[in-house]
């Protein structure tokens, strides 16, 4: 009886140790090509909030380390333009209708918006996920704004007394969206020192 | 031999089809099938672990005892997931941030599961192969039709992005039948999923029941 019992536990061992092989192997093989992918899709959402024009050095790898409000460290990817930096780029988040809504933010020097794209979200299709590029060009109409223009309590949605349209249907991914880009803008503006010194 | 093949490929396609059949594999059938396109790529990724599983448990079935070999099915079907999932995201990157959410899913996916438990268990390498591949292209055909029938009553659309998914050749495919505005919203949220794989189910027991055939409803227990 021993025995057998032995000889299961050898055999469910055995597969392990085969597969477990097959998967790292598996992992050798893919890592390079797997952080390559990340790389580029990080240059493509950046290209999207920090236009081509006004930068002449790689954005994604150069970075600054940052500690946001909440004590997490929070990436900065900076366009810069002859030494010195024209724009900066950051992931914030908003609290949309099902869960978290996270951005990627493009801001000038000046403080102007360069540009907004969700990164994720979990909002209904049809209803909250007009926020995406693809979909609707709502998101687009941040761009060029500052926390001055508006002023800062119009920064809400139509709903709330603010400036910005929200959607038939849903108004608390609006919502999220547009608190979200405001404290972005307003943590640039108490940042702006630390995320544009050049070193 | 042919008819033995035959037989497996019209069981994978139709008679035995997984979903429409044996109402195995609903939650990546709801997950996923929103859109067309998104059902035929979770069904393709499905197809390929399922071909690879057989296969391999095939190959060891006189090695995995009767005791264990349902933790050795998991860790086979786990396996070559992980595989597509990391092949897929280093190789078919477009498709991967399509469909790379739902990769894991097929783990939890009874179908692969009861294929290695009633088919390549006891079936030689070949035959357990094409049984894994034409079951897989079972079930990628009725996520397919789901999905179609969906999107079409949901978003206006049909096969939306299939160019992301196939390449720039299929663009062609990318319909719009209905305006912008018409779509029944419902249909894409979870509710459609159950109502459009309910209504297929009824209209393939239909085409049988009309084609004299028996309706098959061996070993159908609706599950994960």
């Amino acid at each position: 009886m021993n025995e057998r019992f032995m000889y299961h536990g050898l055999v469910l061992g055995a597969f392990c140790l085969g597969f477990g092989a097959v998967l790292a192997v598996t992992n050798r093989i893919t890592s390079a090509d797997i952080a390559q992918r990340a790389m580029e899709d990080r240059q493509t959402s950046l290209g999207q909030v920090i236009p081509a024009s006004i930068h002449d050095n790689n954005p994604v790898t150069d970075t600054v380390t940052l500690t946001d409000d909440e004590g997490q460290p929070m990436t900065v990817y900076r366009a810069l333009s002859k030494g010195q930096v024209t724009g900066v780029a950051y992931e914030i988040r908003g609290s949309g209708y099902a869960g978290p809504i996270k951005l990627m933010l493009g801001v000038a020097a000046d403080g102007q918006v360069l540009g907004v794209r969700v990164l994720a979200h979990k909002e209904t299709p049809g209803l909250g996920d007009k926020i995406e590029v693809k979909k609707g060009d709502w998101i687009q109409r941040f761009t060029g704004l500052t926390l001055g223009d508006p002023p800062v309590e119009k920064w809400k949605v139509k709903k709330d007394g603010g400036e910005f349209d929200q959607f038939t249907g849903a108004t608390i991914t609006p919502r999220g969206v547009v608190g979200a880009i405001r404290d972005g803008l307003a943590f640039f503006a108490a940042r702006k020192d630390q995320m544009t010194e050049v070193r | 031999m042919a008819t033995q093949y035959g037989t497996i490929i019209r069981d994978g396609l139709w008679d035995n089809n997984g979903v429409l059949s044996m109402l195995l594999g609903l939650c990546p059938t709801m997950a996923m099938t929103a859109t067309a396109t998104n059902g035929f790529g979770m069904g393709l990724a499905t197809a390929a672990v399922m071909a690879a599983s057989n296969l391999l448990v095939s190959v060891f079935r006189n090695q995995i005892t009767q005791e264990v070999r349902i933790p050795v099915y998991i860790l086979i079907v786990a396996s070559m997931v992980t595989v597509v999932d990391l092949a897929m995201n280093a190789w078919m990157h477009e498709l991967y941030k399509v469909l790379g959410l739902f990769i894991p899913l097929i783990v939890s996916n009874c179908l692969p599961l009861a294929r290695l438990e009633a088919f390549a268990a006891k079936q030689p390498v070949l035959p357990s192969l094409m049984d894994g591949i034409f079951m897989g292209l079972g079930f990628t055909l009725a996520l397919t039709a789901i999905g179609a029938v969906r999107e079409v009553i949901g978003s206006g659309t049909l096969f939306a992005d299939a160019s992301l998914l196939l390449g720039p050749a299929f663009k062609f495919m990318e319909l719009r039948l209905l305006p912008e505005n018409m779509g029944v919203l419902m249909m894409i949220l979870p509710p459609g999923g159950f109502l459009v794989a309910g209504l297929l189910v009824v209209v393939k027991r239909m085409i049988d029941v009309r084609a004299g055939k028996p309706i098959q409803m061996a070993g159908a227990h609706a599950a994960g």
